[in-house]
């Protein structure tokens, strides 16, 4: 095997421009995963069952289904209705969606893992629903969904070289687009793939730390 | 759409669900054996383990499976048949996360019986395989139901490589018609009833196992 | 500090043997000194009880010799060989010889109650199956629990699951056996039978045993000799009479009374 340093340094501008729109998609993809997340967690709430049956089914058909396909879905049919974005923007709101249906479980579990006892005692001192959510389960249920919160993260990342099929240029499509124009495949990839171990390793190990404290 | 092009459709989930069967069977394989050696008693096994787990899961499998297609070839001059080299990369790639559902499996099981184990004089390898993997496997299925319906989305990665999988037939599909992405709304309902069925499945499996022990 | 066994001859009448045997074993964990540069022999076929305060290190002697843990320091030998420290294979071999009973019976639940005493014999021992089996279904009718051979462990009573787990060990026919705190899970009524069927068993067989207890009656019944242990050392040794009726050490006849 041949290793050519050079093609590694002629790729380096490359992987960080590369890099740059891959974490951007990330942070949000993420941002939109939380907070779709949450609205889908609150209509799992509701008393009517004519929300809930939808909704979940909905969701369970969104995170069952390849991200891939429902990019292409996304990109090819949004246009259709007149909604024509950029493939960035159609990225991060697939991204988006497929993690919300994973953030949403996420919630439900920090909501449910809270005791009973606990809205008891909120019910018990007659406190107000509103503070009983920010005051007394809040609180308490943050503390279990940020860790796993952090893991989908770290999936997202994994799936963001996906985006690169409708044409955008995160990491894995620079190295592609490099390695097509030099017929050098082997530094590009490696280079990418490295890079995928290091900054997923570091972030595991920033969560795990950032997990530690949480339970203290 | 013609019949012809549904036979299309019909081949892609042929050929997903070969390398869906494949690649599940190499990533089981992986998990266990990697899996049981990071609870190995030597340090150096342990670590080694981890180091496969740290790395194959950190890469992306669609950056993995790049690499296998690409750079193996190249590199190593190991021209896999796309059949197997998506199966290296999904097998390798999601045997590792199935290797954390192993090893958090056995580490689950009581302590007092590997000490059962050892007062019986059985070796390191006859507790593994005769005490502690028959009270851990019911207890990995729900996670390892979990990861099949993940690894059957990762086989619609392969697609980009051009091997013809269900996710590849769509969008032979929709060159052909010069349509728009409708035809995958049909695809991702195939995939959706692919993994209602095994998420049934494998629910099925997990009531017999738990039978099998509790009985 | 050193222990002297006594010595009176071994029941059978030949020259007592030496069986077991600790020097300057020492075992910490962490800052805790659970045992202290202990000495100790024992004979075969002598039924030993080791009786005295919780955390005076008195199970941590069986999980020892069980290798169930490593000494800091000290070395162990049983039956001339050496347990600690020795290569792997030398400490499977001696474990052959040694069978424990714990305290939380530690039957394996995806065996049937057959199994769990035919699997060691057969995979370690190397004896057939129809061998195993045959010696298997013998122990569990002296243990009174023939009709339950099918059933798994965690359908019968904490005494029928003592009970497996007391012909479980003996299937292996240890030169040594450990009992740790055997009936301390027990439902009081449960009790009387697993100590019936020990006493049987002491009386019956030339094993040795080594047995720690909070029965005191049990202890005096089987016992040829009694160690109290406090603080990670031995304080005294004697037979039961001896220990129970008139001990030397104040410290022993405080533990005494306070556990009579």
């Amino acid at each position: 095997m041949t290793w050519d340093w050079g093609a590694v340094a002629d790729f380096l501008p490359y992987f960080f421009e590369g890099l740059v729109v891959t974490l951007e998609a990330l942070a949000l993809g993420s941002l939109i995963a939380f907070a779709l997340g949450l609205v889908w967690t609150l209509l799992m709430r509701t008393p009517t069952r004519w929300v809930r049956w939808p909704v979940g089914v909905f969701t369970e058909f969104v995170r069952d289904t390849p991200l891939l396909v429902q990019l292409f879905f996304l990109f090819y049919v949004l246009p259709e209705a007149g909604v024509t974005l950029s493939p960035l923007t159609t990225g991060v709101l697939g991204l988006g969606l497929h993690y919300s249906t994973y953030t949403m479980q996420v919630y439900r579990a920090g909501i449910e893992a809270v005791p009973a006892g606990q809205w008891e005692a909120a019910t018990a001192l007659s406190l107000p629903v509103r503070r009983t959510w920010t005051a007394v389960i809040l609180p308490q249920a943050v503390r279990r969904v940020v860790p796993p919160l952090g893991n989908y993260v770290i999936a997202m990342l994994k799936d963001t070289p996906m985006l690169m099929t409708i044409g955008v240029l995160e990491m894995l499509g620079r190295a592609r687009l490099v390695s097509q124009q030099n017929f050098q495949f082997t530094e590009p990839l490696t280079v990418i793939g490295v890079a995928f171990v290091v900054v997923s390793y570091l972030a595991s190990l920033c969560l795990r730390t950032l997990e530690r404290r949480l339970v203290r | 759409m013609t019949a012809g092009l549904w036979e299309l459709v019909l081949q892609g989930i042929g050929t997903t669900l070969q390398l869906l069967v494949y690649s599940a069977l190499l990533a089981a394989l992986v998990s266990f054996v990697v899996g049981a050696a990071r609870t190995h008693r030597s340090r150096f096994v342990r670590f080694l383990a981890a180091c496969y787990t740290e790395v194959f899961r950190g890469i992306s499998a669609l950056v993995m499976i790049f690499w296998v297609f690409f750079v193996l070839p190249v590199a190593f001059g190991w021209q896999l048949v796309p059949m197997w080299a998506g199966t290296l990369a999904l097998g390798l790639t999601y045997g590792a996360y199935g290797s954390e559902i192993v090893r958090g499996a056995l580490t689950a099981v009581d302590p007092a019986q590997r000490e059962g184990g050892i007062a019986l004089g059985f070796s390191s390898w006859q507790r593994l395989r005769l005490i502690l993997l028959p009270q851990a496997v019911p207890e990995m299925i729900p996670s390892f139901s979990n990861l099949l319906v993940e690894l059957l989305k990762g086989t619609a990665l392969v697609s980009i490589t051009g091997m013809g999988d269900l996710a590849f037939s769509g969008n032979l599909v929709r060159l052909a018609l010069q349509q728009s992405g409708q035809i995958y709304a049909y695809l991702l309902l195939i995939y959706f009833v692919i993994a209602f069925l095994l998420t049934r499945g494998m629910r099925v499996l997990e009531r017999r196992l738990k039978a099998e022990v509790a009985r | 500090m050193s222990v002297e066994t006594s010595k009176q001859p071994a029941l059978t009448g030949t020259l007592p043997t030496e069986l077991i045997r600790l020097e300057g074993v020492t075992k910490r964990f962490g800052d805790n000194t659970v045992l202290d540069g202990l000495d100790l022999s024992v004979d075969a076929g002598r039924h030993v009880t080791l009786i005295g305060p919780s955390g005076s290190g008195k199970t941590t002697i069986l999980r020892l010799l069980m290798t169930l843990a490593k000494p800091d320091e000290g070395t162990i030998t049983v039956d001339g060989q050496r347990l600690f420290p020795a290569p792997e294979r030398q400490v499977r071999e001696v474990r052959k010889k040694i069978g424990m009973v714990f305290q939380q019976f530690n039957l394996f639940p995806n065996m049937s109650v057959l199994r769990n005493l035919t699997e060691a014999p057969v995979r370690v021992l190397g004896l057939s199956k129809d061998e195993a089996e045959a010696r298997a279904r013998e122990l569990l009718d002296l243990v009174g629990l023939a009709d339950k051979c099918d059933a798994k462990p965690t359908r019968l009573s904490g005494g029928q699951q003592q009970r497996v787990a007391i012909a479980r060990a003996l299937a292996m026919r240890p030169q040594v056996l450990l009992l740790d705190e055997v009936t301390s899970a027990l439902d009081p009524e449960l009790v009387a039978g697993v100590l019936d069927l020990l006493r049987d068993i002491a009386r019956s067989t030339d094993i040795t045993m080594l047995c720690v207890t909070h029965e005191m009656g049990f202890a005096r019944d089987i016992s040829d000799q009694v160690l109290m242990f406090d603080a990670g050392r031995v304080i005294e040794t004697g037979p039961p009479e001896k220990i129970f009726g008139d001990p030397e050490q104040e410290r022993t006849r405080e533990f005494i009374s306070a556990v009579l």
